[in-house]
């Protein structure tokens, strides 16, 4: 009984939240709401058994994604009134654009129903099992049956943050204060200072 | 634990069943169970804050509370029972429910980190098999408390700390992460009682991944890192009081203030209690010698947190606080390639050695 009110709880939470989003007015205020439908999406799935997503769900997206929108939000200034001036005319795009998914999201359970993807089957029994835990699981089948894709999505990544870096970064011809903390701690006093004794009425050679 | 719940229970007239069904009494042997961690934590940090600044005032040659109670021992309480006492403030330009959700949120989320520690080899509250996952996903969720603190009080200093704080606590988090995959590599789990149990005499007879000479620099590296991530001197650079005022809790006053200050020290016992347990052996005595599992495995995991306790006060008693970015390079030039370093070197090692049979 727990388990189903557990259920309905994360459930009525994470589309509550997701509605807010949409509904707040205020940017940080639909990050945080965000930030709630993502932790309640991560209890749903630690109720269907999937442990591992659930905390990847926290670490990367709570944890390390979400902070840097909310970051980028707060820095922000943003102009509301604009923000809602807009909104007329860009309403057909926004109603195409749920259309899209909305038909997306049906071709997806349409294909899982009659079983085209391979998430297990359409009754509800999970995928043959390889090993014990869901680590263990999702290991065996990402380094063995997706190897492939797996290693490209990486490769990937990889190529989106070195463009990324690409993107920022700028030759610099101004000259830079650029602190060197090997070479400050290598510094010695003798390097530094040198000791003289001039004569008096005689000044030193610099 | 469960099954003492579903126990008949004595009375004069004879033993009465509960007829408690399995689930009823797993929930409320969870709650006890919760009660037990956070009372006993509580008492732990009001006694804790004390002791921190008792070594404090002994390092700077000075003698520390001493007014209330023997020793002044209760001056915690006594500072509770003053911020309990004093009147919330509650800026009028803040968000305010934000602003008071903050405090909430970071005290929270420091008790929902104890959940999986082991406290011995039966006491865990929650024996999860993603037990170092589920410490991770907590602790990169303390950023939310200081960051929302920041933005809701609507006042300069208390946003540029949110700012820091959130910049730091990612930072480190990374290098965080690599030191606990190498420890997980050598574990072979991430259940955090196997990962004790995996360090009972790891080298000859001692237990602990310390003593292992390419898990060693991990651990210098996570201590440093838990200082960071806890945001305690040399790091504290989003409380910064020559800089930031009180950073981001410039703006708050009384309960408000005091669940920053416990959610701060109750993180940094939880930090000790990594350290202890993922690279001393946690409940496990420091050799594996027969004698020395007669104390019970609570005392020597209190006793190596208690340790950490004492490194973390001695380092803000005699450290300099860090410059920005030498923070920064700190974490992203220092830590980053060297964790990556050794997870490449630690997994290279375990291959080389046939450590996974399987």
């Amino acid at each position: 009984m727990i388990h189903i009110l557990a259920f309905y709880l994360f459930a009525v939470l994470v589309i509550a939240s997701g509605a807010l989003v949409v509904l707040s007015r205020n940017p940080v205020h639909s990050v945080l709401w965000l930030i709630m439908a993502f932790f309640n999406a991560a209890g749903l799935m630690v109720l269907v058994g999937a442990e591992f997503i659930a905390m990847l769900l926290v670490i990367v997206y709570v944890g390390a994604v979400a902070v840097l929108f909310l970051f980028v939000v707060m820095m922000l200034n943003i102009d509301f009134a604009e923000l809602r001036a807009g909104f007329v005319k860009n309403a057909p795009l926004g109603a195409l654009v749920a259309l899209i998914l909305l038909a997306e999201m049906v071709l997806g359970i349409g294909a899982y129903r009659v079983g085209i993807i391979e998430l297990g089957t359409p009754d509800g029994t999970a995928a043959p099992l390889l090993g014990e835990g869901n680590i263990e699981n999702i290991g065996a089948l990402l380094y063995s049956r997706y190897l492939f894709l797996f290693e490209m999505s990486g490769i990937i990544l990889l190529v989106a943050m070195i463009g990324a870096i690409v993107l920022t970064l700028r030759p610099s011809r101004a000259v830079r204060a650029h602190q060197d903390i090997t070479r400050q701690n290598m510094r010695r006093p003798e390097d530094a200072t040198e000791l003289k004794r001039p004569e008096v009425g005689k000044g030193v050679d610099l | 634990m469960t099954e003492l719940f579903q126990l008949p229970l004595w009375t004069p007239f004879g033993p009465w069943d509960w007829g408690l069904s399995f689930e009823w009494a797993w929930f409320l042997s969870t709650f006890a169970g919760i009660l037990l961690i956070a009372l006993p934590l509580m008492l732990g940090v009001a006694m804790i804050i004390y002791a921190d600044r008792k070594i404090w005032a002994a390092m700077a040659l000075r003698r520390g509370p001493n007014v209330v109670g023997p020793f002044g021992l209760l001056q915690s309480f006594a500072d509770g029972l003053k911020v309990f006492l004093q009147e919330t403030i509650i800026p009028s330009a803040s968000n305010k429910v934000l602003f008071l959700i903050a405090p909430i949120i970071a005290f929270t989320i420091t008790l929902m980190a104890w959940a999986v520690i082991p406290f011995s080899a039966e006491a865990i509250l929650a024996d999860i098999n993603v037990g170092l996952l589920y410490i991770l996903a907590i602790s990169s969720l303390g950023v939310y408390g200081t960051v929302i603190a920041g933005w809701a009080s609507n006042s300069k200093y208390p946003f540029f700390s949110a700012m820091r704080a959130s910049a730091q606590m990612i930072s480190y988090e990374v290098s965080i992460g690599f030191i606990l995959v190498c420890v997980v590599l050598w574990a072979d789990s991430f259940n955090l009682k196997e990962i004790v149990e995996e360090q009972r005499a790891h080298v000859w007879l001692l237990n602990g991944f310390v003593f292992n000479p390419l898990l060693f620099p991990l651990w210098v590296m996570f201590l440093i890192s838990s200082l960071a991530e806890t945001q305690r001197a040399p790091f504290d650079l989003a409380e910064a009081e020559s800089e930031l005022v009180a950073g981001y809790q410039t703006e708050y006053s009384s309960m408000a203030f005091a669940l920053y200050w416990l959610g701060e020290y109750g993180n940094v016992l939880l930090m000790c209690a990594l350290n202890a347990v993922l690279f001393f052996g946690g409940y496990l005595p420091p050799i594996d010698w027969a004698p020395l599992y007669v104390v019970p495995g609570l005392v020597w995991l209190l006793l190596k947190i208690l340790f950490f306790f004492f490194v973390f006060s001695w380092v803000k008693a005699t450290v300099p606080r860090y410059r920005y970015d030498q923070l920064m390079r700190l974490g992203w030039k220092v830590f980053l390639p060297l964790s990556l370093f050794f997870v490449f070197a630690v997994s290279g090692y375990l291959m080389a050695t046939g450590h996974y049979t399987s």
